[in-house]
């Protein structure tokens, strides 16, 4: 009985979101980015008095595209929604073919982002990315690749190496894993000939000796990572892995403006800043016209990597 | 400092009266959530970070263990009274633990899962704080192929170990394995079977599944009875507490379910509910009582629930070594660790050793807390039996249905939820075993994606599935357990083999 109590104490502190100034969509599971980032953007929001109290939703699915359906048709016009999403979105979207896109809701910023890393094991003969490029160019099959999802950032990344290193993108031998860690496994165990995630996933395991980094997809070297970029391996490759948040679709322009106005001064807050820096993220705060030009830049570049590809038709 | 230092050093520190405040907290909290089918520890860790950020370190990973532990031993109080899982670790708890609780054994039944369940993380956290590191190599050496070949075993095994009829286990058990195809393959990420419905593209959650099967079929069996009188459920017959008997019969089980569990949560991939599927199939070949398994044997709770324990505590081996985190819990586990600037890996025990210490610490003073908290609640649990059938039923209806849409508001999956109670209800009323579609649809998708991968990196060639020494004597070992029967049968010994099994067809 105590725990039928229980269980409606529960449902009734979920189902009361009405005393939120914010109520933020994390479209994924907790414990992934979009939530953690979702959850960040609820403590800073609150601690520095921009909301009075802000609310975290995770509705998971399908690359985001469930919680994307969802957001866009239940909060028409409500200007305290928002969505955490990202360019892993933007592809899910094209492979799912998801009726709703992010042309559906008002995208507000970026607000992070992480540049990939190709890793290769430690007790690996490859020792730079030319051995491995060159191994590619050989026999594109038997260069098996692990990374995230299939159709996410990592595949698109494997995607435009094999590309600009001339090599038919749909014959690379990209291994899909639930997320990083999964892959991370997998790298250590021998069991593929190279990984490749987020810079942060390896960081650990790189510094330990125990993964070789051959390269990042930054468009110049970053500091204190001992590797060239994929430009100076002579890849024309560069890419950013990208979170974002989003407002409702429906918004007029002085709503659209008060919501701006409330992030930008949240990723300009000291506290923003020193959460970035605890959780090794980036900050690539960029809004207005300007988001929106790359916005739809890296849609139509993300299009026709997946076609080359051949996850989508 | 030795690794004793560290961890008596541990124990003194968490020992704070204020730090003990938390683990109950820790406790409470995730026995309360392991119970509502839903709502996850992942959920209810994610939910509290935002709070412990005002705790120091120490104080809010001993509450974090206190949920994990407390989730894990939760889940079995529903599973063995309601026979609805409150996550998907518990499901074969229900299998022996329900049918015991009607017979008026709900007492034992709880009392060998709690007491299981603390000496399984007793051991595994013991196992954890000396032998990490050395476990973590071994967790690695298993790359696809090896996983494909441990889901083969699991599928052998477990679909012997269900129902009198082979014919009707494996039925259920294809169902399983068709509903484990809808949603996007992993793989390649197009959609498959979901009928362009947006809900269907994340596949069918287990959870919900399980308990439409178990829950609301069973729910609308008992309703659908002429003679209400038929089954009558005892609440009480004999001692609430374990008879001596019960005791011999349990601590075997206990032990083999941790030496089963521990690894295969250590394993990026393995997963509790697997360790629960070969603890149950174990029990039961070696069981003297196989006749009982079905209808309430002891030993098939007690050696589950200390896998699902002993798998927790595997699950923290490649998130405190790796940095690897393997369930969602330990995600966020690992987001607390990086909120207070750590960053677990292979340095984490050379760079933090009172940290790794004082987690260790917490686990086990956590695990000693849920047994006080539980073993006097279990006179009031199996009350809960005493309840008129028609209001207890009534009232699993409600607690079913409130779990799942608390976990996901969404129309669909009430209509799941509803549908599958349909099939559970038809599945019983044929005599179908419910538990194989259960197992096909956690397994299915495993089994699937390691295979491929293998295969992927294979480039096609399936004799890279026998390389392996470990995969050739994990399929060597299902191949043996298929083929023995049948030669066993063949020469005309089906009767011993019948009683040795219990599921001649």
């Amino acid at each position: 009985m105590k725990h039928l109590v229980l269980a409606s104490l529960f449902a009734g502190a979920m189902a009361l979101p009405a005393m939120a100034d914010y109520t933020i969509i994390a479209p994924a599971n907790p414990g992934g980015g979009w939530d953690q980032t979702a959850r960040t953007m609820q403590t800073v929001l609150q601690e520095e008095g921009i909301s009075k109290s802000v609310q975290v939703q995770n509705v998971p699915g399908a690359g985001g595209t469930i919680g994307l359906a969802q957001f866009a048709s239940q909060n028409k016009g409500n200007p305290d929604a928002l969505i955490v999403g990202g360019y892993v979105m933007v592809g899910a979207i094209l492979t799912n073919n998801s009726p709703v896109s992010l042309k559906d809701v008002t995208p507000i910023a970026r607000l992070t982002g992480e540049y990939e890393a190709i890793v290769v094991p430690a007790a690996s003969e490859i020792q730079d990315m030319a051995g491995l490029v060159e191994k590619l160019k050989a026999d594109p099959g038997a260069v098996s690749w692990a990374g995230g999802s299939a159709g996410g950032t990592d595949h698109i990344a494997v995607g435009l190496i094999a590309k600009a290193a001339g090599v038919d993108p749909t014959r690379i031998n990209y291994i899909a894993y639930s997320g990083g860690g999964e892959a991370l496994a997998a790298i250590l165990g021998n069991q593929v000939t190279a990984g490749i995630s987020s810079l942060g996933e390896f960081e650990a395991q790189i510094q330990a000796g125990t993964l070789r980094l051959l390269a990042v997809s930054a468009p110049e070297r970053l500091e204190g990572v001992d590797a060239p970029t994929l430009q100076e391996a002579g890849l024309d490759v560069t890419l950013e892995n990208w979170r974002m948040v989003a407002a409702a679709p429906g918004l007029s322009d002085e709503q659209k403006a008060k919501v701006t106005a409330d992030v930008e001064k949240m990723a300009k807050s000291e506290n923003w800043q020193k959460q970035l820096a605890d959780k090794g993220w980036m900050d690539t705060f960029l809004a207005g016209p300007e988001f929106d030009a790359q916005l739809a830049k890296d849609t139509e570049a993300t299009a026709a990597i997946l076609k080359d590809i051949g996850l989508v038709k | 400092m030795g690794a004793f230092d560290f961890l008596m050093q541990g124990l003194a520190t968490a020992a704070d009266p204020m730090l003990l405040f938390y683990a109950l907290i820790g406790v409470t909290l995730g026995t309360a959530v392991g119970v509502l089918p839903g709502i996850g520890p992942a959920l209810t860790v994610a939910l509290l970070l935002p709070v412990t950020y005002r705790l120091d370190p120490a104080g809010s990973l001993i509450m974090f263990a206190g949920i994990y532990y407390g989730g894990m031993y939760g889940g079995s109080t529903t599973s063995i009274l309601l026979n609805t899982p409150g996550e998907s670790a518990s499901i074969i708890t229900a299998l022996e633990g329900n049918k015991m609780a009607r017979k008026g054994r709900g007492g034992p039944a709880l009392a060998t899962a709690a007491i299981g369940s603390f000496i399984a993380g007793l051991i595994a956290t013991l196992l954890l704080a000396f032998l990490a590191p050395t476990i973590v190599k071994l967790a690695l050496v298993f790359g696809p192929r090896e996983y494909f070949a441990l889901m083969v075993l699991a599928f052998v095994t477990v679909s012997a170990a269900f129902g009198d009829s082979a014919l009707r286990g494996l039925t259920s058990l294809f169902l399983g394995l068709a509903l484990a195809c809808v949603g996007i393959d992993q793989l390649t990420g197009q959609a498959r079977l979901s009928f362009g419905q947006a809900e269907l593209l994340d596949g069918i959650e287990v959870t919900t599944m399980a308990v439409a099967m178990f829950a609301v079929g069973e729910a609308l069996f008992i309703a659908g009875q002429r003679d209400q009188h038929d089954d009558e459920v005892t609440a009480v017959k004999g001692s609430v507490w374990m008879s001596r008997s019960d005791w011999a019969r349990s601590w075997k089980p206990w032990l083999r379910g941790t030496v089963i569990g521990f690894p295969i949560g250590a394993m990026p991939a393995g997963g509790a509910e697997i360790g629960t599927f070969l603890s149950y199939a174990t029990e039961k070949k070696l069981s003297k009582h196989p006749e009982e398994f079905g209808q309430g044997a002891i030993e098939g709770v007690a050696g589950p629930e200390a896998a699902n324990n002993a798998s927790a505590a595997g699950t923290l081996v490649p998130l405190l070594t790796l940095g690897l985190p393997t369930s969602a819990t330990a995600a966020i586990m690992l987001a607390g660790f990086q909120q207070f600037g750590l960053q677990p890996g292979p340095l984490l025990f050379a760079t933090n050793p009172t940290l790794v210490w004082g987690l260790i610490a917490s686990l086990l003073i956590a695990n000693a807390m849920l047994l006080v908290l539980n073993l006097p609640l279990i006179g009031l649990w199996v009350k809960l039996l005493t309840v008129p059938k028609p209001w207890l039923y009534a009232g699993i209806l409600l607690f079913a249905t409130l779990g799942t849409i608390g976990a996901n508001p969404s129309s669909v999956e009430l209509g799941m939820l509803l549908g599958f109670g349909v099939l559970g209800y038809v599945m019983r009323l044929y005599g179908y075993p419910i538990a194989p579609i259960v197992v096909g649809l956690i397994l299915g998708p495993m089994a699937e994606q390691q295979l491929r991968r293998a295969l992927s990196i294979s480039q096609g060639d399936w004799s890279y599935l026998l390389h392996s020494p470990i995969a050739a004597t994990l399929l060597g070992i299902a191949a043996l357990a298929l083929i023995v029967p049948l030669i066993l049968r063949a020469r005309g010994k089906g009767q011993v083999l019948a009683q040795l099994a219990g599921d001649e067809d």
